[in-house]
């Protein structure tokens, strides 16, 4: 019965782990998406982000700065993608999916030099009096910095969109643009700001990977939790605690999966790998059309150009 | 006037050197920064480079996907004139012959796979004999008797590594078992360190890996555990775990391959270059005591002679069948096509 126990602790505890990288792509792409912006360029954002911050790591050792260059570098690739889609008004998925291939194709570019070598990465911090709770704290209070920061935004997000008036903004503008406009709300600005802030989250998740659950750098490191991500949002309705539950699912999943293995039982690796695909399908299935979009409480202006001329 | 001379002059140097060198190319199908397979494939490459300075023109592609793109990236190389091309993935087997049958002149080098034509040669290393070192050291080191291994994809490549490393384990610690994880994955670093630490978990105290990059032996080095690598030696991902590593050295190789085809003598005969051919090697850190490095160089000199091969009877199966009797040794194409696992190891196969 111990054993059963700690197994479980143990797999949870790798869920939390495994499942934060996700959690910091969704929660940065339901900002964006909440204001009307379709973001595909998860993937590419998340790889800049870890080079990023992996290469100030090394650099300087100093994971702090690591961080705020890695979101910087995501805001970057926000402030790219917000040109393209807000002002210039270019189909969204296609921006998106450039979006993808010019982080990938920086990232390894700036990262050539950084092949092999290891650098700083967040340690454990154990919190004091919480981590000693029997299974709750092994599981939930024994992690790095990064882990506690997600935790931590997933209600103040929630908050945040609902109950605060820049909430209320960024709301109004990714479901009534003209409604918004008509209040004299800047809906290019609020646009703009929100891909970017959201470019700067996303970030944090690849960061997460070379300098949290790695310490090294290695090409296309991400390894598709971008696309993940794209179908967690979905998944989470754009609430952000429902992308907590997503994005541990996922994580639970893969933890799962390798544990059963660990201890020689016998399940086909195959079929194991094909859950977390075969749940995103599910999910896209059940968010498939737009009165099913509406239910669910999607943006209405979600992947459409606003523009005032357009005003009937 | 001078400028024309001078512009003559180079064109005339590009020119001479495209005559007189050869021209090679190599298809790789993930980044060289994998810092793993690819990566030590592409110090081969510099190695080429280096060797045979300008009698080599080199060029390199990375991240080429098997199948359709492949068949395009090789029918491009030859098209282009190119002399030799080498594709390093198991997958691109099926587009090389294809385009091999198209461009008779072109030489086609593929490695890990077991198709030739008359201009396609196959070569790649018996791995399994540094990997039953390491698997000595292993064995020696663990103190649980649980070893952990992350491996890729259960294909007989990666069947018959784990089933070396568990024979060498098994050859000084009958008791320790070898438990196996699968990652579905040549490269996805965040997995493959979940996955050692799912073994770590469970009591491993040596992790051991059939994976490209550094994640399970930095879990090992977080852990305060042992390790023991792939590839390259991985001592710098890990200082305080990293005991040895079965690894690959391409250079010689790519060099004597190209220069036969240069003297004419290149034949389509299938190569499987082992220790004794330097192809592939193990390293040792300093964390290995010096009792267990000598056995270790004592077997790989009985391997180099041909006095001992790793798969040598009496083998077991996991269901107790005898597969090798005493004195009987598996034979290449037995190893070739492995799908099973020796005595020791825990986890199935479909």
């Amino acid at each position: 019965m111990n054993d059963a126990l700690s197994f479980i602790v143990a797999t949870l505890h790798a869920t939390v782990r495994a499942g934060t990288p996700l959690l910091f792509a969704v929660l940065g792409t339901i900002f964006t998406e909440r204001s009307g912006i379709m973001n595909l360029g998860l993937e590419g954002i998340m790889l800049i982000g870890a080079i990023g911050g992996f290469v100030v790591s090394y650099n300087t050792s100093n994971l702090l700065l690591a961080i705020l260059v890695a979101m910087i570098a995501g805001a970057i690739l926000g402030l790219v993608h917000a040109f393209f889609t807000v002002t210039l008004k270019i189909n969204q998925i296609v921006s998106g999916l450039a979006i993808t291939m010019l982080g990938s194709g920086i990232s390894g570019l700036w990262g050539k030099d950084y092949i092999g070598v290891v650098a700083e990465r967040f340690e454990t911090i154990s919190i004091p009096l919480l981590s000693d709770i029997p299974v709750i704290g092994r599981i939930l209070f024994q992690h790095d910095l990064l882990v506690y920061i997600s935790l931590l935004a997933v209600p103040l997000m929630w908050f945040f969109i609902y109950k605060t008036r820049g909430g209320m903004t960024l709301r109004a503008v990714g479901e009534a643009p003209e409604a918004a406009d008509a209040r004299g709300i800047n809906v290019f600005f609020i646009r703009y700001l929100y891909t970017i802030i959201g470019g700067s989250i996303t970030a944090i998740g690849g960061a997460y990977l070379s300098l949290a659950y790695n310490s090294m750098w290695i090409e296309n490191m991400t390894a598709g939790r971008g696309w993940i991500a794209i179908a967690l949002v979905l998944f989470a309705t754009w609430d952000p605690y429902k992308a907590l539950l997503g994005a541990y699912l996922f994580g639970g999943i893969t933890a799962l999966g390798l544990r059963m293995q660990a201890v020689g039982t016998h399940i086909p690796p195959d079929f194991l790998k094909m859950l977390p695909y075969l749940l995103t399908i599910v999910v896209l299935f059940f968010t498939s059309t737009d009165t099913l979009k509406r239910k669910v409480g999607a943006p209405a202006t979600l992947g459409v150009p606003y523009s005032r001329e357009d005003r009937t | 006037m001078k400028k024309l001379l001078f512009v003559l002059a180079i064109l005339l140097f590009v020119a001479s050197l495209s005559v007189a060198a050869t021209r090679v190319a190599f298809v790789y199908v993930s980044p060289v920064g994998d810092g793993g397979y690819t990566f030590m494939h592409d110090q081969g490459r510099l190695y080429l480079e280096e060797a045979l300075g300008e009698d080599v023109v080199v060029d390199i592609i990375e991240s080429v996907p098997e199948g359709a793109e492949a068949e395009s990236v090789f029918r491009g190389y030859a098209q282009r004139g190119y002399d030799i091309i080498f594709g390093t993935s198991f997958g691109y087997m099926d587009s090389m012959v294809k385009v091999s049958k198209q461009f008779p002149k072109t030489i086609f080098m593929h490695c890990s796979g077991y198709k030739t034509t008359d201009n396609m040669g196959v070569y790649f290393g018996r791995m399994y004999q540094p990997r039953f070192l390491s698997g000595l050291v292993a064995g020696a080191m663990t103190k649980s008797n649980i070893i952990g291994y992350v491996a890729a994809y259960p294909i007989p490549e990666v069947i018959r590594g784990i089933n070396a490393f568990a024979l060498g384990v098994s050859y000084v610690n009958p008791e320790a078992k070898i438990h196996v994880v699968w990652s579905n994955t040549w490269f996805d670093p965040t997995l493959e360190k979940d996955a050692a630490i799912s073994l770590l978990d469970i009591g491993a105290d040596v992790i051991a890996q059939h994976q490209d990059s550094a994640a399970p032996q930095q879990a090992a080095e977080e852990r305060g555990v042992m390790s023991i690598g792939y590839n390259s030696d991985m001592s710098a991902f890990a200082p305080n775990a990293f005991l040895a590593a079965p690894i690959w050295a391409w250079g010689p190789y790519y060099v004597k391959a190209v220069q036969d085809v240069q003297n004419g003598t290149w034949t389509n005969e299938p190569y499987w270059g082992g220790i004794e051919d330097e192809l592939v090697d193990i390293v040792m850190s300093d964390l290995v005591p010096a009792g267990v490095a000598n056995l270790v160089y004592a077997m790989r000199e009985s391997i180099i002679k041909n006095q001992f091969h790793p798969f040598q009877g009496p083998i077991y199966d996991q269901d107790g069948n005898l597969r090798y009797a005493e004195g009987e040794m598996a034979s290449d194409e037995e190893l070739l096509s492995m799908d099973w696992f020796v005595s020791n190891v825990v986890g199935r196969l479909q």
